[in-house]
């Protein structure tokens, strides 16, 4: 119920009284309503749901974010069994409740 | 004549054809739409066939305006096929309903293994339909019945009542000849053959897209229409009978094809979803609708089975050629999991890729 | 696609899902509560990822899911008057009511269209005077922005000729019917950050702590979703029971001010019935005495709808967890993608479609045991 993606702010303008952007996703630009997120200014990333910016993206967020996922499991000193631990378990025929009400 | 495409507007505004290329323009150029008349077999039809027709498609068994058309086909086998086009928009990023029609029918008896040669089409027309869209129409279809090497032979044009057809629908049928030794079928894929894709999926799909009512953006998106005899020619000369089973992903994606395929020859197919090739801008219209590109209709590409020992000569052969430069190995059928479709995710798992109920919808979930 | 690309990195994925495997030593459940997050789990197969142990229920975070039938019903009606343009997300279309769905509407001449956003219906109103409007006003609170600015302008323009037919639903009062529900077996929530981007995540500290229940706010990328997981195994196998937030480049505490502002202008609290689940007291929003003018339920009094879940349904059943799809008598018999009873086989995130397409890759034989209780230990 949350399908919203990143977006970069390329033009503001007025329109009917709303604020709206241009806003490109990865190539692709479309007119987006920015009332809900008057902090944003050409350059910023911003999520964007049905037609509306949610929230603005914080880009210093995002990158420590980032950088902390690619620490994970780095520095793992076991990693031989826990290797084929994964391997086993990535090999395994999907689950039999993918839709988790199993119990157990 | 213009052939700009406004992006975000679902109809593009042609300018009025050159009408003095045309033996005689005058009569035709008193009725700027389509009338009642235009279907009656009268004096209108008839001015359409002499000034819009003829002109576009000359060949001589089109120019003999009989009942049907008298051709002559070299001994062998003779592929036939037939495909109808109601596409909304007609005119779209990339080509127009017109190219859809004749490339499509082209590329069906390509994949079939026949070298398409002759193709009939019908039109059923809304009264009050421009005249200047169906001379573009009519015009497209002519280009890409000269770069597919096809003549279109015979005709058939009908109107129906305004509000009774959404402009233009267009059928088109078409006969090939089969080449000698290349047996391809949906039933003939085998456990260990190489899966390929001719190049990147889901361009035409999002065309439509980016110019439908309610859902357009701004993209630099095109439709791949195109036609596929030329690239399928030069595979089969190379690999021959390595190639098992061919077939173009149009409606329902490369997901759909794989699908139908594996049913019809009870086969399971593997695909690697990173090595899929996807052009960025379609892969980030996909993710703004919610979309996934193995779905998205494709319109000039094939998807081929092959013999593993042949895989790579034939992405060779491929590549070398204009429509196939983003051809990539995707996968390989297999007996495991028959007549299922499971792709290997980019985290190394596994789904299991059904096929398409429906149309694919964009989605806010 | 930057800030979406990176989240999907599969070599890192496959290191943060190392890493949950070395912090489980006991089976959990856990809940992720959004449609969008599942749609994510099951495309990307995440749920292949993690440990025997740990299970991931998916919860009604859905609009096609939740929407009683009733509205469906409503929807129909309204649809397939002559002189309306009913504009919907492209997810209401399938969902099939008592009879038929949108898409059938369609078919027999109702003019019915998919719209990316309620502005475009907006859009539509003004370019059509002499025809009514009317939006399908579903989903949860990531939605309801976008729906309030639409209603807002509408009203602002003088529109006549818009309405909006709305089924608004709130995540606090749903988890804590799920939690409060006598059986439960969700242990930790991933709680939909998209929703928190809005709403932020005030709301649930109180939850947390009255049912001892990990809550974390998670995205939806690969790897923002095995975050979330981590985050609530470590939770869970420590004992603790806090509200944490792993979407911290979108989500804030107090979440999005200007819109939460207009939804207090537009909306207000309601009852609502949610599909397979009944009434939940407060779970909803309708459009309030300022903005009535605008709800289609009072603009066009449809009246003579006789609302009827198919007997052979057990949806509800399976949203709550109380049964698995392969339960259900109806399971692949009369009941499928193709010819869906219910909401839970028409989404594509629902559960019995999820289970059906999947379920299919096991072997005759453990699919014949699957339908009996099999224990995490025949898997893999």
């Amino acid at each position: 119920m949350c399908l919203a993606i990143p977006g970069k702010v390329e033009e503001i303008t007025t329109e009917g009284g709303l604020r709206v952007g241009r806003v490109n996703f990865g190539g692709v630009v479309k007119r987006v309503c920015l009332d809900y997120v008057p902090e944003l200014e050409v350059g910023d990333y911003t999520i964007v749901h049905v037609g509306f910016a949610l929230s603005k993206i914080d880009e210093e967020t995002a990158e420590k974010t980032l950088a902390d996922f690619r620490e994970m499991g780095v520095l793992d000193e076991e990693l031989g069994t826990e290797e084929e631990a994964f391997a086993r378990a990535a090999a395994a025929p999907q689950s039999a409740c993918p839709d988790g009400s199993c119990s157990n | 004549m213009a052939e700009e495409v406004k992006t975000g507007s679902p109809v593009v505004q042609k300018d009025t054809p050159d009408f003095s290329n045309w033996s005689c323009p005058l009569p035709l150029a008193d009725y700027p739409t389509i009338v009642m008349g235009h279907g009656g077999g009268g004096k209108l039809g008839n001015e359409l066939v002499e000034h819009l027709f003829l002109p576009a498609f000359r060949n001589p068994a089109l120019e003999n305006l009989g009942d049907a058309a008298v051709l002559d086909l070299p001994a062998g086998r003779v592929a036939m096929s037939t495909d109808s086009f109601v596409v909304q928009p007609l005119f779209f990023p990339g080509g127009s309903i017109g190219e859809l029609a004749v490339n499509g029918t082209v590329n069906d008896l390509s994949v079939s293994g026949a070298e398409p040669k002759y193709l009939s089409t019908s039109f059923i027309l809304e009264e009050g339909f421009p005249l200047a869209q169906l001379a573009a129409i009519v015009d497209d279809m002519a280009k890409a019945a000269a770069t597919a090497g096809v003549k279109i032979v015979t005709g058939d044009t009908k109107v129906v009542e305004r509000g009774h057809g959404d402009g233009c629908y267009i059928n088109t049928a078409g006969i090939g000849v089969l080449r000698p030794g290349i047996q391809v079928g949906p039933h003939r894929a085998q456990a260990g053959d190489a899966i390929l894709v001719s190049g990147t999926i889901g361009d035409h799909g999002m065309a439509i897209m980016s110019v439908r009512e309610g859902l357009e953006f701004e993209s630099q998106i095109r439709s791949d229409c195109a036609a596929l005899n030329g690239l399928i020619a030069d595979v089969l000369e190379a690999a021959g009978g390595a190639v098992h089973a061919m077939r173009d992903p149009t409606r329902g994606g490369l997901a759909s094809t794989l699908n139908e395929i594996a049913q019809s020859s009870g086969v399971g197919m593997e695909i690697d979803e990173p090595s899929l090739p996807v052009r960025p801008e379609v892969q980030s219209a996909c993710e703004l609708l919610g979309l996934d590109p193995v779905y998205v209709a494709n319109e000039g590409k094939v998807v081929f089975f092959v013999a593993p020992e042949a895989a790579e000569q034939v992405l060779e052969v491929l590549h070398a050629h204009a429509l196939g430069r983003e051809a990539a190995r995707i996968g390989r059928v297999t007996a495991e999991h028959p007549r299922m479709l499971v792709a290997r995710t980019a985290m190394g798992a596994n789904r299991v890729i059904p096929i398409q109920i429906g149309e694919q919808l964009p989605r806010i979930c | 696609m930057k800030y979406l690309t990176e989240f999907r990195n599969g070599e890192i994925a496959q290191r943060m899902a190392r890493e949950i495997h070395q912090i489980t030593t006991r089976p959990w459940k856990i809940m992720e509560v959004c449609g969008g997050q599942t749609h994510s789990i099951i495309k990307n197969g995440i749920d292949q990822m993690l440990p025997a142990g740990i299970e991931m229920i998916h919860g009604p975070g859905c609009p096609v899911c939740v929407t009683p039938l009733e509205l469906i019903d409503k929807a129909l009606a309204i649809a397939a008057q002559p002189g309306v343009i009913f504009c919907s997300f492209g997810d209401m279309l399938r969902v099939p009511g008592t009879e038929g769905d949108l898409f059938q509407v369609k078919g027999a001449g109702g003019d019915v269209r998919v719209v990316y956003s309620p502005l475009d219906a907006v859009e539509l109103a003004v370019k059509n005077p002499d025809k009514q409007v009317v939006f399908f006003g579903v989903g949860f609170e990531t939605t309801a922005p976008a729906n309030a600015m639409s209603v807002h302008v509408a009203k602002r323009r003088g529109l006549k000729n818009f309405s909006m037919l709305v089924s608004h639903v709130l995540v606090p009062p749903a988890i804590e019917a799920i939690l409060s529900a006598p059986g439960n077996l969700v242990q930790g929530f991933l709680l939909a950050g998209h929703v928190c981007s809005v709403m932020g995540y005030w709301e649930y500290p109180p939850l947390a702590e009255k049912y001892k229940i990990p809550m974390v706010v998670t995205g939806f990328e690969p790897l923002d979703l095995l975050d979330g997981i981590r985050r609530t195994v470590v939770q869970l196998e420590a004992g603790r029971h806090e509200v944490e937030n792993a979407y911290e480049r979108i989500v804030t505490r107090e979440g999005n001010l200007p819109a939460q502002k207009l939804l207090g202008e537009v909306f207000e609290v309601t009852d609502r019935a949610w599909r397979g689940i009944g009434v939940i007291p407060k779970s909803g929003w309708r459009l309030n005495a300022e903005y009535r003018d605008f709800d289609a339920e009072e603009r066009f009094h449809i009246s003579g709808i006789h609302t009827e879940e198919s007997p052979l349904c057990h949806a509800g059943d399976v949203l709550r967890g109380a049964i698995k799809p392969a339960e259900c008598p109806a399971f692949g018999k009369q009941c499928s993608p193709r010819h869906p009873l219910g909401a839970t086989m028409v989404s594509s995130e629902g559960a019995c479609a999820a289970y059906f397409n999947y379920g299919r890759f096991l072997s005759a034989e453990e699919l014949a045991g699957a339908g009996s209780g099999m224990t995490g230990a025949a898997r893999g």
